[in-house]
């Protein structure tokens, strides 16, 4: 067992002012560390919540403003609109980008990623992404004009949310998926076809299988987009939703195990040299994080879901805030929420390389369902679409490793069958 | 105020809709929405919601003061 090492800290610094961030503060606070908390964020709000920003802030349901609530009695320090430019783990100092400089007792790693932008986008023009409140903000404004057609290009959560969003608005949404179905990666085939009926029955022109030759811009908002196939689409806004990019560049030259991966931890949220060796009172959690996950045999696990950034935040305040006595572990089963037309979508668990699904309780034509992975014999995730009473139960199970299929031939499910899942 | 919902935990029970239909909403089967930025004279309204959430998902707190920059 791990244990922590030296005096108490009297200086905790978190880089990154966002959710984890916040919810490691918060945790310090209640862990009863009573010296300074520094926030160093380079956007210039207060912490905010961002899963709002594709769903109700896009199609106008609440205002911007999804500022995340805080104590009121903390006492942190903001030093916002100030990016991190580097980190000095052995002089205990974060280097700022406008030349000044933080001392530490313990820092935290919290920069989470940033939106995968179109390759060479200016970020003005007709081009969107979405991941800060000024995105969504820059996004509202513009189809607040009422552009002629939306074009979303990218499978994933964020891309299918939006097309939703802005469908539900009444525009006309064209939403380019390179994969043979939306969520393919994230939930397999099965409920990735689901998906892409509900999108085409609400109006989207859902285009699967195709890629996307380049986007020219055509004057003002207005923009091409050449597919592969040879169809131009002329449209007034594009919203590129192509994943995320870890913001790691800020630690080149710290002498920490970095990649596009993230920043590997280990299961105390402490950073680690690339040799394995733990980097003292360097801490990373949240988007940014990559863990040994012990529900997963000790496989790496980086996740970019808003449970795991709470959760992370608060072990890694736990053990900044420890001085001797055992380290908290971060045990955590990933979990996750969408929302999309009007159905809300759970999963638990880690689906990647499962190769099998089935659906356990109501069925996928109902589009009321919860359906369980497996990867070999062992179940290692589980997905409901409105049966979020359900999942809770799956937890233990997966928790454990339990077989895959848990149950065959039982009376009471005659539908039961798992098939083979494709992820690609 | 400032409100925000854990989603991974809410089981879209709708008692916060009971306690504060202005700020709280069902859509769908279980689609919550929320308003995240309340005026501060819907506090007691959104107090009541947060005691009504029989799975403790709401966390609510009064606008911070402008603090540090
Ligand atoms: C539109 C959208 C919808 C989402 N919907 C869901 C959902 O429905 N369910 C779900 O589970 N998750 C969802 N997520 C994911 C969830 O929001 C993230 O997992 C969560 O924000 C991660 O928090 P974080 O604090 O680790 O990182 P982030 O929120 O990425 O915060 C990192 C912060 O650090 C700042 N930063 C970066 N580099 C530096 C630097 N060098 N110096 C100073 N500051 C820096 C960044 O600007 C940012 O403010 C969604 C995300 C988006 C964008
Ligand atoms: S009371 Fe709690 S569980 Fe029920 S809908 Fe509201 S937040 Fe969700």
């Amino acid at each position: 067992m791990s244990v922590a090492a030296g005096s108490p800290p009297r200086r905790i610094v978190v880089v990154g002012a966002s959710l984890c961030g916040l919810s490691a503060a918060q945790a310090l606070r209640e862990e009863g560390f009573s010296g300074e908390i520094v926030l160093v964020g380079d956007e210039p709000e207060r912490p905010y919540d961002r899963p709002p920003l594709s769903k109700q802030v896009l199609r106008g349901r609440c205002g911007p403003d999804t500022t995340l609530p805080c104590r009121p009695d903390l006492d942190l320090r903001f030093r916002l609109g100030t990016a991190a430019a580097g980190l000095d783990p052995r002089a205990r100092r974060v280097v700022l980008a406008d030349g000044g400089t933080i001392a530490y007792d313990r820092v935290l790693i919290a920069t989470g990623t940033r939106a995968r932008p179109w390759p060479g986008d200016p970020g003005s023009g007709p081009l969107h992404t979405l991941r800060t409140r000024r995105d969504a903000e820059r996004l509202g404004a513009r189809l607040a004009d009422r552009p002629r057609r939306v074009v979303v290009v990218g499978g994933g959560f964020i891309g299918c949310e939006a097309a939703a969003s802005i469908r539900a608005m009444g525009l006309d949404v064209t939403q380019v998926v390179r994969e043979t179905v939306p969520l393919v990666q994230a939930l397999g085939d099965a409920v990735g076809a689901m998906v892409a009926e509900v999108a085409r029955g609400a109006g989207v022109d859902l285009l699967t299988d195709r890629g996307i030759d380049g986007i020219e811009a055509a004057g003002g908002e207005t923009a091409v987009v050449r597919l592969d196939e040879g169809r131009r689409i002329e449209t007034g806004c594009v919203l590129v939703a192509l994943g995320a990019v870890r913001n790691v560049e800020w630690l080149a030259g710290a002498g920490l195990a970095v990649s596009d991966a993230g920043v590997r931890v280990d299961a105390e949220c402490r950073a680690l040299t690339p040799d394995g060796r733990v980097v003292p009172d360097v801490f990373a959690a949240g988007d940014v994080a990559q863990w040994p996950s012990a529900v997963y045999g000790g496989a790496r696990l980086a996740v970019e879901h808003w449970g795991n950034a709470v959760a992370q935040g608060r072990v890694a305040a736990r053990n900044m805030a420890a001085a001797g006595g055992p380290l908290a572990r971060h045990d955590h089963l990933p979990d996750f929420w969408s929302h999309l037309y009007g159905l809300t979508v759970k999963l638990v668990g880690v689906p990647d390389g499962a190769d099998r699904f089935a659906v356990v309780q109501g069925t996928l034509r109902e589009r009321r369902f919860v359906g369980i992975y497996g990867a070999g014999e062992r179940t290692v995730a589980a997905v409901s679409v409105d049966s979020a009473r359900w999942l809770p139960a799956y937890r233990a199970a997966i928790a454990e490793g339990a077989p895959f299929p848990p149950f065959t031939g039982a009376l009471d499910q005659p539908g039961f069958a798992p098939h083979p899942l494709a992820t690609a | 105020m400032k409100v925000v919902v854990d989603l991974n935990r809410c089981q879209a029970y709708a008692q916060c809709v009971y306690a504060a239909p202005d700020h709280f909403a069902l859509e769908g089967a279980e689609v919550l929405v929320y308003d995240p930025a309340p005026g501060d004279a819907a506090r007691a309204e959104i107090e009541r919601a947060v005691q009504a959430c029989p799975v403790r998902a709401i966390t609510a707190f009064p606008d911070a003061a402008p603090g540090a920059a």
